[in-house]
């Protein structure tokens, strides 16, 4: 009973160590886009990414935004008013980001699924980082908030934030 | 404001005005012109796009940052793209209060937008009566008399001006002339964030300006009973930094003189030199 338990342990423990990134880790998250009585409603634009410990974004996860053309011009005009989302990566990227951009989405809690197979992710060293949702609404305002997670996760993980103004409940959960 | 450097700015401009002796005496008094503040506004200073526009407004006042003393003139308007190549402004117009200019950022990267002046101004006493001049060294000889009576002669050299990013910030515009005071970012002028340090270094042609006196004072001062000025003062390497306590539009201003003057009858050169900054929130 012992010896099949401990040859078990170290099976785990190895296969852990030899395919760190091929391990089926999985970055769940649930996005709350609040209902809001205002005279004048445009769905958010929402940038989900990872920060490092340095502050600095380590992986783009998710951009909405609308990316058609306005008579008010290219609404890519507006990406700039997720200032964090832009000062820390969207003035270096050209979108549309494959895997990342997508349009602006409903009132609703939106929940969002990403692989270590997503190529950002799978690129993450391992270490302690920081979630961050950034969300602005046209003639509304703007909201940040943060989870902090360790990655690769070795066991299941999971962080909440609430957002007050912009953003609902923002949920996050890591699968081993 | 530096007088002199007002005055040349207002002179220039109100050539073409009938109010000219009006706008001399203003200039002429100390008071006054110090109190004014010279800058450019931008209509934003982060942008993304293939060819945005932004405006600009121009303007001379007391408060920060509205309209309520005269325009700044358009003509010495001094556009550079970021690749380092002169960019028009576009659609300019002179109010009573304020000039106004468009700029299509037609390229990725860091404009630098400014209004330089600099120059030679004159004065003396001709038959009783007092005569200003206006000019290059070249122009003095023959435009100014050899025999001018109390003869006063004074350089300036003054810059105002502000900076607006496409995309992703760059440095190329940014690099120093080398002709009177300059800021030398350490930290980009467009990636200036409430409650974050920024560094920047002053250089007086070229060279590390030490011990100059910098205020710093954000717009909005008609809703506040304060200016609320950061007074800061550059180190031996010129460098300085400064904590924006909250987000804003900045007006920072620097003033300093010396005798490097172009002209041998020019004994004193004022130097002046304003940048608008705009600082976002977290």
């Amino acid at each position: 009973m012992s010896k099949i338990n401990i040859t078990t342990q170290l099976t785990i423990a190895l296969s852990g160590l030899l395919a760190m990134p091929a391990y089926a880790a999985e970055l769940n998250l649930s996005i709350e886009i609040p209902q809001l009585n205002v005279a004048e409603y445009h769905r958010p634009y929402v940038a989900v990414w990872v920060e490092g410990a340095d502050q600095k974004a380590a992986a783009n996860l998710s951009l909405w935004y609308q990316a058609k053309d306005t008579k008010e011009g290219n609404g890519t005009k507006w990406l700039p008013d997720l200032r964090q989302w832009w000062r820390k990566s969207g003035r270096t990227l050209k979108v549309p980001v494959d895997g990342v951009s997508g349009p602006t989405r409903p009132v609703g809690k939106h929940a969002l699924k990403f692989g270590d197979r997503r190529s950002e992710l799978s690129k993450l060293a391992p270490g302690n980082y920081t979630l961050v949702v950034e969300a602005v609404r046209e003639v509304g305002g703007r909201e940040l908030v943060r989870i902090p997670f360790t990655w690769p996760a070795k066991a299941p993980q999971a962080g909440n934030a609430q957002g007050s103004s912009e953003l609902g409940a923002v949920a996050l959960a890591i699968k081993p | 404001m530096n007088s002199a450097f007002l005055f040349h700015f207002l002179q220039e401009h109100s050539m073409k005005r009938t109010a000219f002796a009006l706008v001399l005496s203003l200039a002429a008094i100390p008071f006054t012109a110090t109190a004014h503040k010279a800058w450019l506004q931008p209509s934003q200073t982060v942008i993304a796009g293939t060819d945005p526009w932004i405006t600009v407004d121009a303007a001379v006042s007391n408060d920060l940052f509205y309209f309520n003393h005269v325009a700044l003139p358009l003509e010495r308007v001094a556009i550079t793209a970021p690749d380092g190549s002169k960019a028009e402004p576009q659609n300019g117009a002179t109010g009573k209060y304020r000039s106004v200019f468009d700029v299509q950022l037609q390229q990725q990267g860091t404009y630098r937008i400014a209004m330089v002046n600099g120059g030679l101004s004159a004065s003396w006493d001709e038959n009783g009566k007092p005569k200003r001049w206006r000019g290059t060294a070249e122009k003095f000889a023959t435009e100014v008399p050899k025999d001018a009576k109390d003869l006063k002669v004074s350089q300036s050299v003054g810059r105002v001006e502000t900076f607006v990013t496409n995309g992703s910030p760059n440095d190329t515009a940014l690099k120093p002339t080398g002709e009177g005071i300059e800021l030398v970012p350490v930290t980009h002028p467009n990636d200036l964030f409430a409650g974050e340090e920024a560094k920047f270094k002053l250089q007086i042609d070229g060279k590390p300006a030490a011990g100059l006196e910098i205020e710093i004072v954000r717009g909005g001062t008609r809703y506040r009973n304060a200016q609320d000025e950061i007074k800061v003062t550059t180190g031996a390497d010129g460098g300085f930094s400064v904590t924006w306590p909250e987000a804003g539009m900045y007006w920072l201003e620097t003033t300093s003189q010396d005798g490097r003057t172009s002209l041998p009858q020019a004994r004193q050169r004022r130097l002046t030199y304003v940048a608008t900054l705009e600082v976002l929130p977290q």
